[in-house]
């Protein structure tokens, strides 16, 4: 048996093992690798950071915990840096197993920056209903959430007496996996309300969004860890995303080279066929 | 009996969809309330069928178990998984306050529904990396151009990309040609079938609404 059948009859147990050792290093010893921002990233930035001090953002978490490494920290970066320009942030969520992990973050940068529930920020919870729910936060954001994550009327947080639909709002920031996600905030809120908006998403959706980002009805995306990394590269404050860079350049270089072995195994033996 | 079973349905499709579609370009109160109050209802009919949903998984599931038909032991775990979290919920974890940090359900959340679903997706690394090496193959011209566009986004979107390149001029640098790669011709693409389907959609609800298409109803084309 020559390579070529030894390597195309390998266990893939092998691969795995490899994947997860390629992953595992860098995590332990970090290369630290220069990360450049793209212009997708840096617009997003931009976005956040030209909205003046003290304004109100609606931050749409609409996630679960299988995307939370891609997207909890480009969701961390971007509450502290609205929190960072003191801006009021009210929170929601469209996926039913994503509020607790926007709750945590909301909470937790709230306590470290000494901000407070209810007068900078609220986080409504979840609501089914996808698209319906957009279109009827719109108009209404106290009808359609009467009350807040933990229960409390919200007509008796101060922040959700000044706001009720997006004529106060300056930026929606949308952290998305899917459906419902940007694509439908897009179509169903930023459409119709001409509220400027900015995406987070997972890398596997973010070339969906980029017809979005060129017509301009976003106007900056992150994709991916990668994107959250730019993030933190652009705030200027290093976390989880720009830590998990270098697995990710590993394991796509591993990716590639498998790509590229599996195709001369492939040509070698077309050619010794013919 | 026509009248209820096809004609009014009909009439009523027909007239929330106008009504929902007007409401888009005209923000008069008599428009915009009724359809308001028509989204109102929408939300509260789609979380009743989470309840419908949980019966049904609950009924089906059963079943299967009851009758030890394929994989039954697994969908024993999923009632069981289920029935316990409501449990936690309903009666363990405060009552209506059992969202809140340091309840019963919030731990079950954060140290078994967190790791179990960060764990499934994380297997996607592993899966791809095996399928890339042992079904990715470049067997025709399309399948190249599409090898080379995916190596060059795989590696320019990674800072080791920009590392490898980093002596050339900007133009040239990995992370160059994947932005103009996800920027124009993948745009170009995604456009093209994004307007495709949006044409569909538009065709497919107009003849929802004229009564053209009544599958919703389970009746065939008239």
């Amino acid at each position: 048996m020559n390579l070529g059948d030894r390597l195309e009859k390998l266990d893939r147990r092998w691969i795995f093992l490899l994947v997860g050792i390629l992953v595992l290093l860098p995590l332990l010893f970090p290369l630290k690798l220069p990360i450049a921002v793209s212009g997708p990233a840096s617009r997003f930035y931009e976005a956040v950071n030209a909205i003046p001090d003290g304004s109100i953002v609606v931050v749409s978490g609409d996630f679960d915990p299988a995307s939370g490494p891609e997207l909890m920290p480009m969701l961390t970066s971007a509450v502290r840096h609205l929190y960072t320009k003191n801006c009021k942030v009210i929170a929601l969520e469209l996926w039913p197993g994503g509020p607790p992990l926007v709750d945590g973050v909301l909470h937790s940068l709230g306590d470290a920056m000494g901000k407070k529930y209810g007068v900078d920020y609220v986080n409504l919870g979840y609501k089914s209903g996808n698209e319906v729910v957009m279109l009827a936060f719109g108009s209404s954001f106290s009808r359609t959430f009467p009350n807040d994550y933990s229960g409390t009327a919200v007509n008796k947080l101060p922040l959700m007496q000044s706001v009720d639909n997006f004529d106060g709002v300056k930026l929606l920031i949308n952290i998305s996996a899917g459906y419902p996600g940007t694509k439908e905030w897009v179509q169903q809120a930023q459409g119709r309300y001409h509220i400027r908006m900015v995406s987070g998403s997972t890398a596997v959706q973010a070339p969906e969004l980029y017809p979005y980002l060129q017509s301009g009805q976003i106007i900056g995306l992150l994709g991916g860890m990668a994107g959250a990394a730019e993030y933190e590269k652009t705030t200027g404050v290093t976390g989880p995303a720009t830590k998990g860079m270098d697995a990710q350049s590993s394991a796509h270089v591993f990716i590639m080279i498998l790509i590229l072995i599996g195709n001369v195994i492939y040509f070698s033996r077309r050619a010794a066929k013919s | 009996m026509d009248l209820f079973k096809r004609h009014l349905p009909v009439f009523l499709t027909a007239a929330i969809g106008i009504l929902t579609i007007l409401s888009f370009f005209i923000p008069h109160p008599l428009v915009a309330n009724p359809a308001q109050l028509l989204l109102d209802w929408a939300i509260v009919t789609v979380a009743s069928g989470y309840v419908l949903g949980a019966a049904n998984v609950l009924k089906v599931n059963g079943e299967d178990a009851l009758r030890q038909r394929v994989d039954w032991p697994y969908k024993i775990v999923l009632l069981l998984a289920m029935i316990a979290m409501m449990i936690v919920g309903f009666f363990l974890s405060g009552g209506t306050h059992f969202l809140d940090a340091g309840t019963k359900f919030t731990w079950a959340y954060d140290n078994l529904y967190v790791p179990m679903q960060s764990t499934m997706f994380a297997l996607l690394a592993f899966f791809i990396a095996s399928a890339a090496f042992r079904a990715f193959r470049i067997r025709t011209v399309d399948a190249g151009l599409l090898a080379i566009a995916a190596l060059i986004v795989m590696i320019g979107r990674v800072p080791v990309g920009q590392w490898i390149t980093r002596e050339l001029p900007i133009g040239l640098q990995l992370p160059t040609w994947a932005s103009w790669l996800l920027e124009w011709p993948q745009n170009a693409a995604k456009r093209g079938i994004a307007i495709g389907a949006g044409l569909g959609v538009m065709a497919t609800g107009l003849r929802i609404i004229l009564g053209i298409e009544r599958n919703y109803m389970r009746e065939e084309k008239s």
